[in-house]
């Protein structure tokens, strides 16, 4: 809302400067800025058209002769409104101005334009700043004073304020008159309703009835007949412009003028077009069609309230007039609407027409019934002063339901309770008043309280205690520290397993990404080498784009590419996880969200740098980063040939945990690496974190250690390709005096024979109750490798 | 094939290696009176032991190095030096020889053992010593054991929980898609309100059937107070990191998806002041000592009074430039007494209990703190940015 301090200044007086005022309605509650309206017009003054010529090279733009009270300037315009006689604002070479197009400050400079200097320019509102308007030029008032400078007869200072929703009050000027009353400690002018009756009774004229009392509580109605429909005067017109509100005509200005001073919307029927005499309040037949005042046809349902004359529509209730009753310059009969609408009902019809008016904006708010007919006097008073005619006697006011406002009982216990400070009995009552509330001292610890009727946004006991802090100021709240009993903690074990995951993969040279959850199904599939979904996402209803329409049901495909959009500046070694979460979708309930780790590894092959040897990068780089992680959380995994869509196959493995998948590994399939436009190798780990929970970070108890040597020895086997590491560690480790068993060397080639591979591993006996002897140790190996050989053909390597 | 490894450690296995390799030259090169076998024995077993030790004595004088040294020790103590020879050739004298030899033997033993000593000292001390051509070139990078970085949001995360965590503070987590109820409903913000306006909603597409839509993406971590509040009794304190969406169009100060950090506590006899005093202390723990903060009063459906908390500007320090718009403040997050209808929706009696809850947009505070002038940087996942954290 935007309020010209000089309006605001006819219902209190100001001390503040305009900036100390825009900071006090802040702290209260109401962000406020200033804005100076013609602080940089300078070189801008009031000019006049004097003739319009063709411009000799182009059909759109014309050449204006201005006079600027000292002489005739030629000026190259291309605004279609430019009008002889028409007094402008004419901006001189140097003057600072908006540029219509970048909005950006510019300092005007001598141009030819098509071919003919031009002298200066003739400004839009846009180019002065005062609104978004760029269409044509700003005409001036005819009394505007010709060579002065456009500051001194135009310039303002705007208060722009940011209203709450729960504050419709803020949308009007004395609603911030009161505001800035209460905060400055001052008195507030309202004005005087009064005015001459002079027509025949309300009462046999106009017939209103409401069908729909739910959503209209009041409806209340003058007439003045006799009008005389014309522009508004100057003053009218300049404080509707400055808050941003384009004048019409008199009656229409009026009534929006009159709701920017209360904050009560109203509406203006042509009263000679309601044939019926009559308005009826009522709800929208279902696929009922009105043309409003924008001339837009709009379809409703039967959620909207409708103005009719028991016959036809004129208006949607508190949204905007039909075009039907609208005040053209021939109406004389007048019929002023202020009423009271629900709203919820106002809210939905404006969003689901997405049509925002000044009205709806104030009504969807919540505004009291109380108001309707102070802003309705206060209209048709101003229309008999500017537009003439007559008002009838009387008002109609349809008012099923009277509201009755209760009033609220405000202890002195509780602001102590809430606040935790208290305030003197002097501080609280003038508070409240100086808001406009009603303040009774009950007693000693009570007051009873009634707010004033403006504001709708005080029900309960607390809101009062707020209009104390926030007037009084929250610089005058002490400040403590919590001091009840610490609260009983349940410890947070997925959080410390997700802190701890991401420390050691930062440990091991891994950078955390994060992702957006929100993607499309073609990035989900792209990780798949079928380059199919493997899971239905949750779909968006409203997604802002179809590139942001799904929620991820991995983590791959958004590593994938980020890896991609980084190898394109980068050459790597590249090492990124993300520990976040997936969606995955479920029946008539919230999806379900597992917190997913995915990591990914890439390493091209790169010239030798400092230090030299560089270690190999290959399936086992990537399975020891998650052999380390899950021994780091004491985890015990086992590791199973898997066939994952986006793994290479044969070169993938399932992570096993005491019989559960938590995850796979491997390196990623050629075909997801090409559909991300990678060459190389990517190594991929991917863990669900909610299921590793339940396993991790329990530690593995105590051992003793070894009070004896261990005695070493070294075996070498040859063994048929298809034998696993783990099946012979299986069998050695059933020994009880192993104690470790560890691979030192893999072979094939021409040492073994085709088919066959050979393996060495080296094997620690120790015994908890005695130091071994060798022939005790021989013995055991003698039985581990019969063993081997019966279960697996392996034989000693000779 | 077997092979019976040493007990010693692996590092022992490859020095023996290397002596063997070493000591033909190393033999060939000392002491000129080297005696033949046959002039030695002739001489007395005594005499012998006699000759050793000059020899010994003379030749590690000349010793230099470790290897040299280590050479030597093999030569004269090892197991097939002359000495232990001798030693185990004792078996075979007479009692009388036994002990004049023996006892020489074993005295030599310890003679030797205790140069040796001394000699290994020496040269440690030289090659600790070393300087110029010995001196490795310290300003070559070492080898580094590879690290990584957290995102920065997660270390603001981190940091904010571990002072709230510190206050006696609980951080729990919840659902990202969630319930109308929830989100909105309960907290206060009733349909048809447009304070729901404020929040433009991304909503799922899923409908009840009563043909309702309710479920939606939570347009700020809130929720979780009401979750919380059902399940937990007062007094609680809890805070809640999470990821939140809006419908915003992207630009540099606006993305559809970001994070917050809720907090709330519940107990009997909460005040304001309270709640000035905890974010308070959370900023002079966060920003340092000297940062002032201020509230002001602010609107929010599901706090009563509302209020926002702003601190002094990090750029400038309160003088005012464009990052504060020339204010000096920065607002940096909401909060508010839990609305009485809040508490009543749960179950919570409000005329017994009082709560405080707040809530603070987390990436909007490395912005400002180290300058970041777009947002999207944070999830443009750029290495060469996140690197910088």
């Amino acid at each position: 809302m935007k309020i010209p301090i000089k309006w605001l200044k006819d219902y209190v007086d100001i001390d503040l400067s305009p900036k100390e005022l825009a900071h006090a309605l802040t702290m209260s509650g109401t962000e406020s800025e200033i804005r100076y309206i013609g602080e940089s017009w300078e070189g801008v003054i009031i000019g006049q058209i004097a003739a319009i010529d063709p411009h000799p090279n182009a059909d759109r733009l014309r050449l204006a002769t201005v006079d600027t009270g000292s002489g005739l300037q030629t000026v190259v315009c291309g605004a279609p409104n430019l009008t002889v006689g028409d007094k402008i604002a004419y901006a001189s070479i140097g003057a600072n101005l908006i540029d219509g197009y970048t909005g950006e400050k510019s300092i005007l400079k001598p141009a030819k334009i098509r071919g003919v200097e031009s002298c200066g320019m003739v400004c839009s509102e846009r180019e002065l700043g005062l609104s978004d308007e760029h269409e044509g030029i700003l005409v001036l008032a005819p009394e505007a004073p010709l060579g002065k400078g456009l500051a001194e007869f135009l310039s303002d200072i705007i208060l722009d304020i940011d209203v709450t929703p729960n504050r419709p009050d803020l949308l009007s000027v004395i609603g911030v008159a009161w505001e800035v009353a209460a905060i400055t400690d001052k008195k507030v002018k309202l004005p005087d309703l009064t005015y001459d009756e002079v027509g025949e009774a309300i009462e046999g004229q106009v017939s209103i009835s409401i069908a729909d009392q739910d959503l209209c509580s009041r409806y209340s109605a003058s007439l003045i007949t006799g009008v005389k429909i014309e522009e508004s005067p100057e003053w009218l017109k300049q404080r509707l412009t400055a808050c941003g509100i384009r004048p019409i005509s008199n009656i229409v200005d009026i009534t929006n003028y009159v709701m920017l001073e209360y904050g009560q919307p109203l509406h203006s029927f042509d009263y000679d077009k309601i044939k019926t005499n009559k308005i009826v309040i009522r709800r929208a037949q279902c696929g009922e069609v009105i043309r409003t005042l924008d001339d837009v046809e709009r379809k409703l349902t039967e959620n909207t309230l409708m103005i009719t004359d028991g016959e036809k529509s004129v208006a949607i209730a508190g949204v905007m007039g039909g075009a039907n009753s609208d005040i053209t310059e021939n109406a004389a009969s007048i019929l002023i609407e202020s009423a009271n609408f629900n709203s919820a009902s106002i809210h939905y019809t404006s969003h689901s027409l997405k049509l925002v008016s000044e009205a709806s904006m104030r009504f969807e708010r919540g505004i009291r019934p109380d108001l309707t007919v102070y802003a309705l006097r206060r209209a048709t008073q101003l229309i008999l002063q500017i537009a003439g005619g007559c008002a009838a006697k009387g008002i109609v006011d349809v008012y099923p339901q009277k509201y009755e406002q209760k009033p609220l009982i405000l202890r002195r216990s509780e602001i102590k309770r809430i606040l935790g400070v208290e305030f003197s009995n002097e501080q609280v009552l003038a508070t409240l008043k100086g808001l406009g509330f009603e303040v009774n001292i009950e007693s000693d610890s009570e007051y009873s309280v009634k707010a004033p009727c403006w504001r709708s946004d005080i029900n309960i006991e607390v809101d009062v205690i707020e209009e104390l802090a926030r007037i009084i100021g929250y610089e005058n709240i002490p400040t403590t520290l919590l001091s009840g009993s610490i609260a009983h903690q349940e410890p947070n074990y997925l959080m410390d397993l997700k802190n701890r995951v991401r420390q050691t993969l930062v440990g091991f040279g891994f950078d955390e990404v994060i992702n957006y959850s929100l993607t499309n199904v073609e990035m989900l599939a792209k990780a798949y080498a079928s380059n199919a979904l493997q899971k239905e996402p949750v779909k968006l209803y409203n997604a802002m784009s179809a590139e942001q329409e799904y929620l991820r049901t991995n983590l791959r495909s958004g590593l994938l590419a980020i890896l991609e959009s980084n190898l394109r500046h980068e050459e790597g070694p590249v090492r990124i996880f993300e520990l976040n979460r997936i969606y995955i979708k479920r029946d008539n309930n919230l999806p379900n969200e597992p917190e997913i780790l995915c990591g990914l590894m890439y390493n091209p092959e790169q010239e030798k740098v400092w230090p030299t040897n560089t270690p190999p990068f290959d399936f086992f780089t990537v399975k020891g980063v998650a052999e380390s992680l899950l021994s780091s959380l004491y985890v015990r995994a086992d590791f199973k040939a898997s066939d994952d869509d986006s793994l290479r196959p044969g070169h993938q493995a399932e992570i096993v945990v005491s019989g559960s998948k938590i995850g796979v590994l491997g390196e990623v399939h050629p075909k997801v690496a090409a559909a991300f436009d990678i060459t190389g190798k990517i190594f991929m780990f991917e863990l669900n974190i909610s299921t590793l929970l339940s396993f991790a970070l329990r530690s593995g108890g105590y051992k003793p250690i070894a009070r004896f040597p261990s005695v070493i020895r070294d075996i070498a086997l040859v063994l048929d390709n298809n034998v696993t590491h783990k099946q012979i560690v299986d069998i050695i480790k059933k020994f009880s005096l192993v104690n470790e068993v560890i691979l030192f060397d893999v072979y094939t080639g021409k040492q073994v024979e085709a088919g066959k591979k050979s393996v060495a591993y080296r094997l620690l006996f120790q015994s908890a109750e005695q130091t071994l002897t060798d022939v005790a140790v021989d013995k055991v190996l003698e039985q581990i490798l019969k063993k081997l050989q019966g279960a697996l053909g392996v034989t000693l390597r000779a | 094939m077997i092979k019976r490894a040493p007990k010693t450690t692996k590092s022992n296995i490859t020095l023996n290696k290397t002596s063997q390799n070493l000591t033909l030259p190393v033999t060939m090169a000392y002491n000129p009176q080297i005696k033949t076998k046959q002039e030695l024995k002739k001489m007395s077993i005594l005499e012998q032991l006699e000759e050793l030790k000059q020899q010994a004595v003379c030749e590690l004088d000349a010793i230099d190095d470790n290897k040299k040294l280590d050479l030597w020790r093999v030569q004269y103590m090892g197991k097939k030096s002359r000495l232990n020879e001798v030693l185990r050739g004792l078996a075979a004298l007479s009692i009388e020889e036994k002990k004049t030899v023996g006892g020489r033997a074993n005295q030599l033993k310890q003679e030797l053992e205790a140069i040796l000593k001394e000699k290994e000292t020496v040269l440690g001390e030289k090659m600790v010593s070393a300087k110029g051509e010995e001196a490795i070139d310290i300003s070559l990078p070492g080898r580094k054991p590879p690290i990584g970085q957290l995102h920065p949001i997660s270390q603001v995360i981190d940091e904010m929980c571990r002072i709230f965590i510190s206050m006696g503070f609980q951080v729990v987590e919840g659902p990202e898609v969630e319930w109308d109820r929830y989100n909105f409903d309960m907290l206060n913000i009733p349909k048809e309100h447009p304070a729901r306006d404020n929040m433009q909603t991304l909503w799922v597409d899923y409908e009840n059937e009563q043909g309702e839509r309710p479920m939606l993406l939570r347009t700020h971590t809130s929720p979780m107070q009401v979750r919380v509040m059902e399940q937990i009794e007062p007094p609680l304190r809890i805070v809640v990191p999470g990821k939140v969406y809006r419908y915003e169009a992207i630009d540099a100060t606006h993305i559809p998806m970001f994070t917050q950090i809720e907090g709330l506590a519940v107990d009997k006899g909460i005040t304001l002041a309270d709640l000035k005093g905890t974010l308070y202390e959370f900023v002079r723990r966060y920003f340092g000592s000297d940062r002032k903060a201020r509230f002001r009063c602010d609107f929010f459906p599901f706090v009563e009074p509302g209020v926002e908390m702003s601190i002094e500007c990090i750029v400038c320090k309160g003088v005012g430039c464009r990052v504060c718009s020339n204010s000096g403040w920065l607002e940096i997050l909401g909060a508010g007494m839990v609305h009485p209808r809040v508490l009543e929706g749960v179950g919570i009696d409000p005329t017994v209990y009082s709560g405080f809850a707040f809530g603070m947009g987390i990436e909007r505070i490395p912005m400002l703190r180290y300058g970041i002038d777009d947002i999207r940087l944070f999830y443009g996942n750029d290495l060469r940015f996140l690197r910088q954290f």
